[in-house]
């Protein structure tokens, strides 16, 4: 109950101090604001489907370019607006988890295999839209400027915060309730031990099924918000496999499984990044490396992650 | 069949065979360590950097320079394994899988850092004159390529399945409790493992050095194929691995001559997905499936 | 009434048949032993029964329905519900919440699904352990986390796979005395069991398994005096408490 208490008000301090940024922070710290929101969506995204339910996966660049690239081409060709567009991502990424993940239970894939076949779709889709005319091919997708809501567009970039935030809100509180309800209780269960699980009357491959369909239809969301910010996709950027290990990172970082671990994550890695960045200005490679060894270091000797760590020590867990 | 056509099977033979090496690499360190290795796409960069460097640094031919990348990527494998690796064997599947996915980071960086991202080219004197049987051409620096791998794989076989060091490595990938106790010393087989695997590689990372212009990021598109190869021929299956390496090779060029090269790639990783779901033992059914 | 029979089933695994042309019957509301050494084929038939295996031939029949080729969610939704010899408790979530899992198979609430769960933790003892995580739990108290969570399903047929294994005499004697409480309660038990005395006292009806075969069945006292039987725990024994 004490950890409970601490972790709403965490999240609470963490949202007004969110809510205020942008008054307080140029045109700089606000990109660098927007680039840990989409991190930390991309990771709640992920948290859903692999920290709590337990599905590894390596793939969620597959579920971010579908959303990117549905909203864009149905805005480009059929001027939907990208609102819209952006359900249709959802959906259709969720239907694709569903897809992949039901081939993977059927035929019993777990572990390393699992995480293969999730990459090997997302590689499939990315070499699949560099190829086809009709999905804008190696040239991608430019998203022309319009200052209005019905585009998605915004002079301010406040207001993209806002929207992001929102969207971050959304996923956040969308799985506290979970973690209190059923279905989150039994994903936990699921991942702890399917097989216990199912002996209770869990139903498994439903509910794994749903994780994976609301984790990608949340990460479609964050390709969205990524198509219609940066005005520009092609398959390189958005099926790349650095999306998809930057849905994982945040939660490695701050601990997977946890309502904030991925959030403290998104809020470690990017402002390390850009002060990387700018320390090693002209040097290629030192960013990425201090990337990689921070992922080490973790793995080795903070497994849980830093919130995650928190947590257990609070619930009594020693090491 | 016309000539072209078998000009691209003579291709795809060729490099499936150094794809071979290199998965061979990674379904050995798979079988010992029961680790899916995300740095073996970096550690063949890193092979061919240092064939490179020792080659262009120091005059040499690149072929000349095998050894000692042989020796170094030993080392770098040893390494690798003795510190970060060692100590997450108990770890869940996915901790490995970031943890050399991490170490991959740090590797293509560092190379990054030192060459700069820019192409390297190392251009062989002699080599651009291609031999000529019938109609096919032969590229020297593939058929080199293609007698070093069967010599190196020669040798690893030779180390896996002839030496002291090699029944040990093959003791505990069978069972690591009773190699154990047959007074193996278990953490120095199991780097020694990794060192080999990246020794593979590295190697085949060389072989294409002369054949191919390289930069830090070049493995990654061979790694998926690793993985591809690997488990086609059932993860920790060596025979299997050098089987599937010449069956990729041959798709993947002969797909590319009828169906033009990015769908090829589209091909490939359909194989892998339906592999992945209907036969996840690769072909030649060695029971080996990672359940965790 | 017969609530479960087992007609002839036997199951192949790697080439052998682990169990081959077993029958037996669970009486409704009588606690039914099973019992044979190691390798008796015993966890196997339990996983046969309990939807985990397919079984090569012949029919398992809950309440006169064929069940065989039913998973262990559907079987838990019908009533049937097991533990696992190795306990298997979620680690991450609390004793409460590992109970509610089991809870929300018949609840049609939240806040039933808890009640359950608070029933059944009141039962095994553990109600003062609820907001822990269940892997700071002990051997003992995981068994009895393992009991909880099935019984709050709110099963009709409970079988159990050497739930005695591992405890210290103190927790195996409360042990008993819980297991004859939950049959008191109306629930039929099928037991697994490699304690003698225990399953010789709790048990109405025996079942003994050799080699992947019925060798006997009885009451505690025609079994005991089986020589099949004690030819087959020579050495082990045999008594009834």
């Amino acid at each position: 109950m004490k950890t409970k208490k601490l972790e709403q008000g965490t999240l609470i301090v963490l949202l007004i101090i969110a809510g205020i940024f942008p008054f307080l922070s140029g045109r700089y710290l606000l990109s660098v604001g927007i680039s840990i929101l989409v991190m930390a969506l991309l990771g709640q995204s992920w948290n859903l489907m692999s920290g709590y339910a337990g599905q590894f996966s390596f793939g969620h660049a597959a579920f971010f370019g579908i959303g990117a690239y549905a909203s864009s081409i149905l805005y480009m060709d059929y001027g939907l607006s990208p609102w819209l567009g952006m359900l249709v991502g959802m959906v259709l990424a969720a239907a694709v988890g569903v897809i992949i993940g039901f081939l993977s239970f059927r035929y019993k894939l777990r572990g390393d295999f699992f995480a293969l076949v999730t990459l090997a779709f997302a590689e499939m889709l990315r070499v699949l839209f560099n190829n086809t005319k009709a999905l804008k091919g190696a040239t991608g997708v430019l998203i022309p400027y319009k200052n209005a809501w019905r585009e998605f567009q915004f002079a301010d970039d406040k207001a993209f915060y806002f929207i992001l935030l929102a969207m971050v809100m959304a996923a956040t509180i969308f799985i506290a309730v979970m973690n209190r309800r059923k279905f989150g209780v039994c994903l936990v269960a699921i991942k702890e031990n399917q097989e216990a699980a199912g002996s209770l009357g869990v139903p498994v491959l439903k509910y794994k099924l749903s994780a994976m369909a609301i984790s990608a239809a949340i990460a479609a969301m964050a390709g969205t918000f990524y198509a219609q910010y940066y005005g520009f996709i092609d398959p390189t950027v958005v099926f790349a496999a650095s999306i998809s290990v930057e849905a994982i990172v945040p939660c490695i970082i701050g601990g997977a499984g946890t309502l904030g671990g991925p959030l403290l994550g998104a809020l470690i890695i990017i402002p390390l990044q850009e002060l990387s960045n700018s320390l090693f200005e002209g040097t290629n490679g030192i960013n990425m490396i201090l990337y990689g060894a921070l992922i080490v270091l973790f793995v080795v000797f903070c497994r849980d992650g830093i919130y995650g760590t928190i947590i257990r020590r609070l619930k009594g867990v020693k090491t | 069949m016309n000539i072209q056509a078998l000009q691209s099977l003579l291709d795809g033979i060729l490099m499936g065979g150094v794809y071979a090496l290199a998965a061979l690499g990674l379904s050995l360190i798979f079988g010992v360590l029961k680790i899916t290795n995300f740095a073996h796409g970096a550690m063949m960069t890193v092979g061919m950097y240092v064939v490179y460097a020792l080659a262009s640094g120091m005059g040499i031919s690149p072929y000349l320079a095998l050894p000692a990348a042989m020796v170094l990527m030993f080392l770098m494998g040893f390494l690798i394994q003795r510190f970060p690796i060692h100590y997450i064997e108990k770890a869940p599947a996915h901790n490995q899988l970031l943890l050399t996915l991490g170490v991959a980071y740090i590797l293509e960086n560092t190379l990054l850092l030192v060459f700069t991202p820019n192409y390297q080219t190392l251009t062989v004197s002699g080599f651009d004159k291609a031999l000529r049987v019938g109609g096919l051409t032969f590229a020297p620096a593939k058929l080199i390529a293609f007698c070093v791998v069967i010599v190196v794989t020669g040798c690893v076989y030779f180390l896996l399945y002839r030496t002291h060091t090699g029944n040990s490595i093959r003791a505990s990938a069978q069972n690591d409790t009773g190699a154990r106790l047959m007074g193996i010393n278990v953490r120095n087989i199991r780097a020694a493992a990794f060192g080999i695997g990246a020794v593979c590689t590295g190697i085949a990372g060389g072989l294409l050095t002369p054949i191919m212009s390289i930069y830090p990021t070049l493995g990654e598109s061979f790694q998926l194929k690793c993985f591809v190869i690997a488990v086609l021929g059932g993860m920790g299956n060596l025979w299997g691995a050098l089987i599937s390496g010449l069956i990729i090779g041959v798709i993947e060029s002969l797909s590319g001559y009828y169906l033009g090269g990015s769908w090829s790639d589209m091909l490939i990783y359909g194989v892998f997905i339906l592999i992945l779901f209907v036969r996840p033992t690769g072909l030649f059914g060695k029971v080996n499936r990672r359940e965790n | 009434m017969d609530l479960l029979r087992v007609q002839d089933v036997s199951k192949s695994g790697q080439g052998n048949l682990a169990v081959s042309h077993v029958s037996l019957t669970v009486k409704e509301g009588k606690i039914t032993g099973l019992i044979g050494a190691n390798g008796a084929g015993k966890t196997t038939l339990f996983n046969c029964i309990s939807g985990y295996y397919h079984v090569t031939s012949g029919r398992v029949l809950y309440r006169g329905q064929e069940v065989q080729h039913k998973t262990a969610e559907k079987l838990c939704h019908m009533g049937i519900a097991r533990t696992f010899q190795i306990a298997k408790p979620f680690g991450m979530l609390s004793v409460l919440d590992n109970v509610a899992v089991g809870g929300y198979n018949k609840a049609k609430s939240r806040k039933e699904a808890y009640q359950f769960a608070e029933q059944s933790l009141q039962m095994v003892g553990l109600w003062e352990k609820q907001e822990n995580l269940a892997l700071l739990l002990n051997t003992g108290e995981q068994r009895k986390l393992e009991l909880a969570r099935a019984l709050a399903t709110q099963p009709q047929v409970l079988l159990l796979d050497e739930v005695m294994a591992g405890l210290t005499p103190t927790e195996s004697r409360e042990m008993v005395e819980l297991i004859g409480k939950i049959n008191q309660a109306g629930i039929t038990i099928l037991m697994i069991e490699h304690i003698m005395p225990v399953i010789m006292g709790l048990s109405h009806f025996i079942y003994v398994m050799e080699r992947g075969k019925m060798i006997a069945e009885g009451t505690p006292e025609a079994v005991s005096k089986d020589p099949k039987v004690i030819a087959s725990y020579l050495g082990e024994g045999l008594e009834v408490e």
